[in-house]
């Protein structure tokens, strides 16, 4: 019997035994890896397959899986309804313009802070500038609230009134929005990427400045010639990320700036706050799925087509 | 190189950027020990004209829930730092391991995680429908445990500067890859576990949005969204002042202090800490900028 064993496994099944065997040896690291990976098809992979969600009239009797399929009726739905062009002008207008001003700000504030030849006043201005990146966006939608509260806030109050200009409702009036958070996003996130910025300026070579100084080269000559140039990788990676972001606004800002106002959609809706209330507040599981799946979706295809696009260029800054 | 001195231009440019950054505070903080009756009249200011700390006074008479939210938070922040770390940096250490077979499938896997989501709904209801984790800590602490990024970035940390050898030669001593990771590769790898500690205390300790989401028990409000109710909904505002009321022979409630007050007590930490932390945090932004 056990020679018959032994005849009928040695050929046939050697091939996968090895490869399990293989694989065997290196349990030890399987079994690390295994809370990573259950965490992550909890958190990422199992609501991936939730979109089938957005082609199902979902409701709670009938369970998710025995709610009926209605096709692209969500999306219909949607696009009717004019809100799907609304938030996605609102969440592109936002992101483009954050992303532009928030670029061009940080690298001016990363060389500037560079040219800070004194070590204690340059860890200090690097503290202040990056201290509002680490309070949440709770804190921020207080402070606003301190400046544009109607009765008391410090804009009509302070700045407003002396100018003899009437008391505006900032919650309510939908034209000051676009600047408000504009100057909100920058004045949270400005700091960050400048001291990300600032990093890669001091990890340049100083021979490049010391060869600059005897070719007779000014510091703004050494700016425009050297630093930037050698910071251009690292500005396209963040630029890469920030694009690969842009169908993905920031609820916390959208949400506790405005403090939820609904009176003020027409310039403060996008698409993650109204995902956010047709699911949470009106119960709109269609319309939270659609929009939802066209977020991915879109998100999904520029990051992959944004890399495929710099590969072209530079294999070395694609992300992969 | 030939001139020691920063041009004063910049020195101005530089002092104005951090006023700005820093001024907003000092605006929450003069509210929060306002006069009530002064701030009515006036408004907030930068400078109030009449000063008073009935509005601590309220918070402290009725610390109750704010110390709960406290807890919540420390409890929640603590707990995810520590398993997050260990998860991450597991998954991390298995991912450096150039013999490792699984290693490409494992590193396609993360990537995936990194470029497509499921959406709001389908998360929603992998943690309500599926776990019933709702309105539970558990809730507040599974969605923060792991991010394909952190674990790509204590992956090139340990490839670039724990040398294959080490491994090794422990191995080749006996040691198994459990011993390995944990007498070998952890106490190596203190700078990036302090840098990705610091992003996941920050992410934890601010986190507002699973309770948002997750959290209707009002035992269980964190701190941040305690003060997201209070901060949006007025009526939160009144029940917590009211509470103190009683107690407190103060005949006009000063809300709007009040609401500053619970703002500074939730900043309060963070400032005192942040100038220890400030160093890890740059040092972090560093490493997160190399790509892995």
């Amino acid at each position: 019997m056990a020679s018959e064993k032994a005849f009928i496994t040695q050929p046939g099944i050697s091939q996968p035994n090895t490869k399990w065997r293989h694989l065997w040896k290196y349990r030890a690291l399987i079994v690390l890896a295994m809370p990573g990976i259950l965490l992550m098809l909890i958190n990422n992979y199992l609501p991936m397959f939730g979109i089938f969600l957005a082609f199902k009239d979902l409701n709670y009797t009938d369970g998710i899986w025995d709610s009926k399929w209605i096709g692209l009726d969500n999306f219909k739905f949607l696009f009717a309804s004019n809100d799907a062009w609304l938030i996605i002008k609102n969440t592109l207008l936002y992101n483009i313009s954050f992303l532009l001003i928030n670029t061009i700000l940080a690298v001016m504030l990363a060389l500037l802070l560079n040219e800070v030849k004194n070590k204690f006043a340059s860890k200090f201005f690097q503290s202040t500038v990056i201290l509002p990146n680490f309070i949440s966006m709770v804190i921020v939608g207080y402070i606003v609230y301190g400046f544009l509260n109607p009765e008391l806030g410090f804009a009509n109050k302070f700045i407003l009134e002396p100018f003899g200009i009437d008391p505006k409702n900032w919650y309510a009036e939908a034209q000051h929005w676009p600047y408000i958070l504009t100057i909100v996003n920058t004045w949270k996130n400005v700091g960050y990427a400048a001291v990300v910025y600032l990093a890669a300026i001091v990890g340049i070579d100083s021979e490049y400045y010391e060869a600059a100084v005897i070719d007779g080269a000014s510091r703004w000559k050494q700016m425009t010639k050297i630093t930037i140039p050698l910071i251009a990788p690292i500005i396209i990676i963040m630029t890469l990320l920030a694009i690969g972001r842009i169908f993905n606004a920031d609820f916390g800002l959208f949400y506790q700036a405005t403090m939820a106002s609904g009176m003020i959609k027409e310039t403060t809706e996008v698409i993650d706050t109204y995902v956010y209330s047709a699911l949470m507040v009106t119960g709109d599981t269609g319309l939270a799925s659609s929009a939802g799946l066209l977020q991915s979706v879109v998100g999904f295809t520029l990051v992959v087509t944004v890399n495929l696009i710099v590969r072209k260029f530079s294999r070395e800054n694609a992300l992969f | 190189m030939n001139q020691k001195r920063t041009n004063p231009i910049i020195v101005i440019v530089l002092t104005l950027f951090s006023l700005a950054c820093l001024i907003p505070f000092w605006l929450v903080f003069m509210i929060s020990v306002a006069d009530e009756n002064w701030v009515t009249a006036h408004g907030y200011s930068f400078w109030p004209g009449k000063f008073s700390l009935v509005a601590y006074q309220y918070l402290i008479e009725d610390a109750e829930k704010i110390l709960r939210a406290y807890g919540v938070s420390a409890l929640v922040t603590v707990i995810g730092v520590v398993v997050s770390l260990f998860v991450t940096s597991a998954m991390a250490y298995a991912l450096s391991r150039k013999e490792f077979p699984l290693r490409g499938a494992l590193s396609f896997y993360i990537l995936i995680t990194m470029l497509f989501s499921g959406g709001l709904l389908p998360w929603y209801l992998v943690y309500t429908r599926f776990l019933h984790v709702q309105d539970t800590l558990v809730a507040l602490i599974i969605p923060g445990l792991i991010g394909g990024f952190n674990v790509i970035i204590m992956r090139t940390f340990f490839t670039n500067s724990i040398p294959p050898s080490l491994i090794d030669s422990s191995q080749i001593d006996g040691a198994g890859e459990f011993r390995t990771y944990f007498s070998i590769i952890l106490p190596l790898s203190l700078p990036v576990m302090a840098t990705i500690g610091l992003f996941t205390t920050v992410s934890y300790w601010n986190d507002w949005f699973t309770s948002l989401v997750f959290i209707q028990n009002e035992k269980l409000f964190s701190l941040q969204y305690l003060l997201t109710k209070t901060l949006m909904n007025a009526s939160f505002l009144q029940t917590i002042a009211n509470k103190a009321y009683s107690s407190t022979a103060q005949v006009t409630t000063p809300l709007e202090s009040i609401r500053m007050a619970m703002a500074m007590i939730a900043i309060g930490p963070l400032v005192l800490v942040f100038p220890f932390l400030q160093k890890y945090f740059v040092r972090g932004l560093t490493v997160g900028a190399v790509k892995g």
